[in-house]
């Protein structure tokens, strides 16, 4: 108990510093950007068609713009300490009101990811390790670096081709007919299963080769019994460690796929901020998924500590 | 046991997981048993209640409407007011309100709540803040506009989505858009900004009952996916398709395909005060090095969009099929370089007084196709010897270069139906000296005078005749250079039929649609 404690605090501790570290730092990249803020919001606002100089200017004064950078800063330091992330400078919606909208639909895709892309690549990953230079353990490791190699926006596009067009199993884009998930779900899933079927691999290959697995096997357990009672958990905790990095692999996808599935999460949410130089969303965006990764990895040393007791006893 | 029979288990896991990713998740969307569901996408989210921000995607799906409609080429019709008059000073405008009319909650609209509508539009940005309004009111079925001076488009201004009417209960206290309820055939039943929303026939619609009761609009930015959605029929009707995918689908199922040229030109826009490009000549030879069927066909991917004009002939009223076609001349064009004393340096660029032909292009990054057109132009401009170079940039640079008087070149994409009548876009772009997206200092007064002039109100017969001395003027002197037209594409799904596009994009026409077939609720 005393370890998961000291585990807390320590994540508390670095999520407060990110937070505030994370949002300073984007403050002044957001400044340092090119072309004028009232211009781009104006423009988002109302469509480039019916930007003018007036309506840039009445931009630039409700929003408050021309406020000094430092004293910018001070404003959202202080809002941020009141939980405050302000309102969208383009649909004048709350911040918070629009993330937690948004992070539902991100999550939803995230966990559908991760899911799927465990049961693609444990199964294979076992096997493959199981049997180390086998025919399914070299076609493994081309496809894996196959899948990797290839960047999810290009791939998912082949899988919109693939199952939507000339196969006609799932929607192409969207998020409101059945089955609209499957598609931007398997696009993150096969990018993160590759990488994660040759973790799976290696660990299955190292812990069949260990005395304790060999005994168990000669004391007269099944191969199955065998797996369950020794090989998944010490399988897992690599795993898990695996995946925690993997996030931010996760959170570039999720800002690609998103957007060209017309998925409506946070990661579309980022771009189309980023387009209207939305400062207050963009800000907020930041902060949600850099905590996101702080809680994140929380998680997964909590449940590695769960799963593996001799790093409970260290 | 095998290890493959260790994992029988998780390949019905496998098995089990799919099957919930393709069938469980999401909405199926259909409506009530035998109500079927229209599918449309397009390219605009609607990130925001305010009419002011996404009020075009309430008036396109016919959630709202407006005191004015539009025909094809911007020409006032009546909307929600049934007619409206001058008075004799021309410094008031009455508009009569169609009677009982409701909106979706049932309550009716009167002239006092329209005008309260109107003067809020009028206080932010739209159609209405730049107008000459001194006062809005209205009781009854009345509606009184004054104004400052006399104005003919107000018509035209009440046409634009910013002025849409919407409900009492559709404004909080402090003026803010709670909720858009208008008045139109279908009633927004749900809506998840920026991405999409459903709409259901209004028991208060007071017009025909439409074949289409239930639609929902889905919001898809990218134009590979639009396309994709469109190839694979997900949706009803896929609008904005970008060039590549209406060839395909002209080549592969032209029934499928719906086109219409839109006010909408690809212009050079340029500082006519610089040296290089103040005597028209310089302009002129600038329009004759550009080929502008070859940007059309290549580019845009047809070659009938190469722009003679300012306007295309669809849009009638300021389109003279009698005026000399822009067209290429290289050999002309380095004859009127060389008459204003422009001689090429060793490297081929164009050089007087030591001051070498060189010019900076912003072009926008909003539309895929403009750097494209960008590096076209540059490679055309370099065989009259003038050096282009080019800078893609923010979409809000032009307006605020222009404002700030430092663009020398930019390229842009201009909706002359912004304001329904082109007229009135031209005025915003002409008069005066010039406006963000037109003319920078350029001294023509003929242009300005006839835009005020038809501003404040001509008959017919005249009006014909300053529209021709516009378009005339506008192609002498070339204020901005006219690149290319635009084309915009429909595609529709097999189970609808009666689809059309509306050029001034204001409506989808969705209670124009019949069903083709009688299959179930998808």
């Amino acid at each position: 108990m005393k370890r998961i404690g000291l585990l807390l605090a320590t994540r508390l501790a670095q999520a407060l510093f990110l937070a505030l570290g994370i949002s300073t730092l984007c403050f002044f990249l957001l400044r340092a950007l090119p072309g004028d803020v009232a211009f781009r919001i104006a423009a988002s606002r109302y469509g480039l068609d019916m930007v003018t100089t007036a309506a840039a200017e009445a931009v630039r004064a409700e929003l408050n713009l021309d406020l000094p950078a430092l004293r910018a800063l001070g404003h959202w330091w202080v809002a941020l300490l009141r939980f405050d992330l302000g309102v969208s400078a383009i649909t004048g919606r709350a911040v918070w009101t629009e993330l937690a909208q948004q992070l539902g639909h991100t999550v939803q895709l995230a966990v559908a990811a991760v899911a799927l892309a465990l049961a693609i690549s444990a199964p294979l990953g076992v096997r493959a390790g199981l049997n180390p230079g086998g025919r399914l353990d070299t076609a493994l490791l081309a496809g894996a670096l196959l899948l990797r190699a290839i960047p999810p926006f290009l791939l998912g596009l082949l899988l919109i081709i693939a199952f939507a067009l000339i196969l006609p199993l799932a929607p192409a884009a969207g998020h409101l007919e059945q089955g609209t998930l499957f598609l931007p779900a398997l696009t993150l899933a096969l990018g993160l299963s590759a990488p994660l079927a040759r973790i799976v691999r290696d660990a299955m290959a190292q812990v069949s080769s260990t005395p304790y697995y060999a005994f168990s096997r000669t004391k007269g357990l099944s191969e199955a019994a065998t797996f369950w009672r020794h090989g998944l958990r010490n399988i897992a905790v690599p795993v898990l460690a695996y995946l925690a990095t993997q996030l931010v692999f996760l959170i570039e996808g999720v800002v690609v796929i998103e957007t060209l599935f017309a998925w409506p999460g946070i990661g579309h949410a980022l771009i189309h901020a980023l387009f209207g130089r939305d400062v207050p969303m963009i800000q907020g965006v930041v902060l949600v998924m850099s905590l996101g990764i702080v809680l994140f990895n929380a998680l997964v040393d909590l449940v590695c500590l769960l799963l593996d007791p001799r790093e409970r006893t260290v | 046991m095998t290890s493959l029979a260790v994992f029988r288990s998780n390949r019905f896991l496998v098995v089990a997981l799919l099957a919930c990713l393709l069938a469980g998740c999401g909405d199926s969307g259909s409506g009530p048993a035998g109500e079927r569901l229209l599918s449309v996408s397009a390219q605009w989210e609607p990130s925001s209640l305010d009419p002011a921000i996404s009020g075009y995607v309430y008036t396109r799906m016919q959630i709202a409407e407006t005191l004015v409609n539009a025909d094809d080429e911007g020409q006032p019709l009546p909307g929600l007011a049934s007619d409206w008059r001058e008075s004799g000073d021309r410094l008031s405008w009455h508009f009569t309100l169609l009677p009982g009319v409701r909106f979706h909650d049932g309550s009716v609209l009167d002239g006092a709540h329209a005008a309260w509508v109107l003067n809020r539009a009028r206080a932010r940005a739209g159609a209405l803040s730049g107008a000459p309004i001194a006062a809005i009111t209205g009781s009854g079925n009345e509606l009184i506009i004054q104004l400052t001076r006399p104005y003919s488009l107000l018509p035209a201004l009440l046409a634009h989505s910013s002025t849409q009417m919407l409900a009492p209960a559709s404004f909080a206290p402090d003026g803010s858009v709670k909720a858009v309820i208008g008045t139109g055939p279908y009633a927004l039943v749900r809506i998840t900004p920026p991405q999409s929303l459903e709409v259901r026939l209004s028991e208060y619609w007071r017009g025909p009952v439409p074949a289409v009761t239930a639609a929902r609009y889905l919001a898809i930015g990218r134009a590979e996916s639009r396309a994709l959605i469109a190839g694979s029929g997900q949706a009803d009707l896929v609008f904005d398709l970008d060039a590549l995918a209406t060839e395909r689908l002209a080549r592969e199922t032209p029934e499928r395909l719906v086109s219409a040229t839109t006010p909408r030109t690809v212009i050079l826009l340029l500082d006519a005060g610089h040296p290089a490009l103040s005597d028209p000549r310089a302009r002129l030879a600038l329009s004759l090095a550009v080929d502008r069927d070859r940007i059309a066909a290549a580019i845009l991917r047809d070659a009938t969009l190469a722009a003679s004009q300012l306007m295309p002939p669809t849009i009638a009223d300021w389109h003279d099929a009698t005026l000399p076609a822009l067209h290429r001349d290289p050999a002309a064009a380095r004859a009127l370089l060389a008459e204003l004393g422009w001689q090429p340096a060793a490297d081929g660029i164009l050089v007087r007084d030591g001051q070498r032909f060189a010019l900076e292009l912003r072009v926008p990054s909003n539309r895929p196709e403009l750097p494209v057109v960008a590096a076209a132009l540059q490679e055309q401009l370099r065989a009259i010897g003038v050096r282009i170079d080019i800078v893609v940039g923010n979409d809000g640079d032009i307006p605020l270069l222009h404002h700030e008087g430092t663009l020398e070149l930019a390229l842009g994409a201009r909706n002359y139906a912004t304001l329904n009548d082109p007229g009135a876009t031209l005025a915003q772009d002409f008069s005066h000296g010039g406006g963000d997206w037109g003319a920078m200092n350029w001294a023509e007064t003929q242009v300005a005078q006839a835009l005020q002039a038809l501003a404040a109100g001509v008959d017919p017969a005249q009006g014909a005749l300053l529209r021709r001395r516009i378009v005339g003027e506008l192609q002498r002197g070339l204020p901005v250079i006219p690149i290319a037209w635009y084309r915009q594409s429909l595609a529709v799904s097999e189970r609808v039929s009666g689809a059309s596009l509306d050029p001034m994009q204001r409506s989808y026409r969705l209670d124009a649609l019949r069903w083709k077939t009688r299959e179930p609720a998808r």
